[in-house]
């Protein structure tokens, strides 16, 4: 089956700088991906590369098979909510339909009035006079009432407060179990990407440094706690990613193919966000589906 | 119907949480055999969670024969969970109190008693044996 979203070798680089660099993911189709990473690596220019707002300087990649992606054909078929939600100031609500309507052929005007309806959002109301958290679910009504199957989403969480956020959390979710959609969205509020993500990649200083299922990634880490040791006195086979050691205790995130039974370590599992953590801080760690995946740095 | 509440810091997994809170409905009699679960749809709509969580807590559900999904209809209640009635098992309790007591002149103390079964009991979990 053809990835949603493939990128192999990809690298763009903005005059001196490789803002990404030999970039290879692969998104399975009805995913919702968080796109994880510190600021300055990368998120926005793979987004802008998927979506063809950037042409890659290296390698490909191919939304919904396609490696053009300026075609109008794909464009229809992809939706893309970038960064700090920008919609035309001066337009109303009902002029935003009216120019999606006459933008992309699969616009669903219905579904986008209902959502205004549901969020009580007047049609003759400019954009410019919605908060932040209504213009968010403007934009989001918008994309996905083009109905696509592929929505991207740039922090689209960023400036909203916690209750703006659960909103646009709840309808995003619903719109995916609707219609079964994949979504990549990057975002930095980890908390919320562990309930709605189940897929994740993290992006260190251009490159990938993570990427697999959620549930596979927490299945092959373990947070591992006990009397203090080398690296030379651990099992082979650990990958550590995080190291707290004091001079008695070692407190150690390792990767590890096997579970640990080990009975003088204390064992347990890591959250999604704690391992998301240990790999933000030590962009050197990384850990790649496939069944060689690369050694963690330790 | 009953409404699902997620507790983000409770370190339990989001599915294991919904898959407890329907088997607590079921043993509350909240729940009966014939109910409807929220669809997915619903449940989403109301906790913002990944769907696939909410098929996950459902499958798991359907695996232990407590529900039943029927396709393009939803998922319903096959049979209910009968209140754990500890007054019921004598000799476990024996049993119990004996290893109790054996832990005591092991030295271990109310806290150590209680890791070391925790302990025990997420092992015999992970290997299949409970």
């Amino acid at each position: 089956m053809t990835a949603p979203l493939e990128a192999s070798g990809l690298g763009k680089r903005y005059r001196r700088t490789w803002a990404l660099e030999n970039c290879s993911v692969r998104l399975p189709a009805g995913r919702v991906a968080a796109l994880v990473g510190p600021n300055g690596a990368g998120k926005t220019t793979l987004l802008h590369l998927a979506v063809g707002l950037a042409q890659p300087t290296t390698g490909e990649i191919r939304v919904l098979g396609e490696t053009n992606r300026q075609s109008p054909d794909l464009l229809a078929r992809v939706g893309f909510v970038a960064q700090d939600t920008p919609l035309y100031k001066s337009f109303t609500t009902n002029d935003l339909v009216r120019m999606g309507k006459a933008l992309n052929p699969t616009f669903d005007v219905a579904m986008a009035e209902a959502r205004w309806r549901e969020l009580g959002i007047p049609p003759d109301k400019k954009s410019g006079e919605l908060s932040g958290g209504q213009r968010a679910q403007v934009a989001l009504a918008l994309a996905l009432a083009k109905r696509p199957e592929i929505l991207l989403l740039d922090e689209p969480l960023a400036s909203l407060d916690p209750l703006a956020r659960r909103g646009f959390l709840q309808t995003l979710m619903t719109a995916v179990a609707e219609t079964g959609m994949t979504v990549l969205l990057s975002s930095h509020l980890l908390a919320d990407l562990e309930r709605v993500c189940d897929y994740l990649v993290v992006l260190a200083a251009g490159h990938v440094q993570l990427a697999g299922t959620a549930d596979d990634l927490v299945a092959g880490h373990r947070v591992v706690r006990g009397s203090r040791r080398t690296a030379d006195e651990l099992p082979r086979e650990w990958s550590v990613v995080d190291e707290q050691t004091t001079e008695r205790e070692s407190l150690l995130l390792v990767r590890t193919p096997a579970p640990i039974h080990d009975p003088s370590f204390d064992v347990s599992t890591p959250s999604l966000e704690e391992l998301v953590l240990a790999y933000l801080a030590h962009p050197g760690a990384g850990a790649l589906p496939g069944p060689e995946p690369m050694e963690a740095v330790r | 119907m009953i409404t699902f509440r997620l507790d983000g810091r409770s370190g339990v997994a989001t599915y294991l949480q919904l898959v407890q809170q329907v088997k607590q409905a079921l043993r509350l009699g909240v729940l009966g055999p014939g109910d409807q679960l929220p669809t997915v749809k619903e449940v989403v709509a109301q906790v913002a969670i990944n769907p696939n969580t909410v098929l996950k807590a459902y499958r798991e559900l359907e695996h232990e024969g407590l529900v039943s999904a029927r396709p393009g209809v939803g998922t319903f209640v096959e049979r209910g969970l009968e209140k754990a009635n500890v007054g019921r098992h004598p000799a476990l309790r024996r049993d119990l109190r004996r290893w109790l007591a054996a832990a005591e002149r092991a030295g271990l103390d109310e806290e150590s008693v209680l890791a070391l079964f925790n302990d025990t009991f997420r092992e015999s979990r992970e290997e299949g044996v409970a």
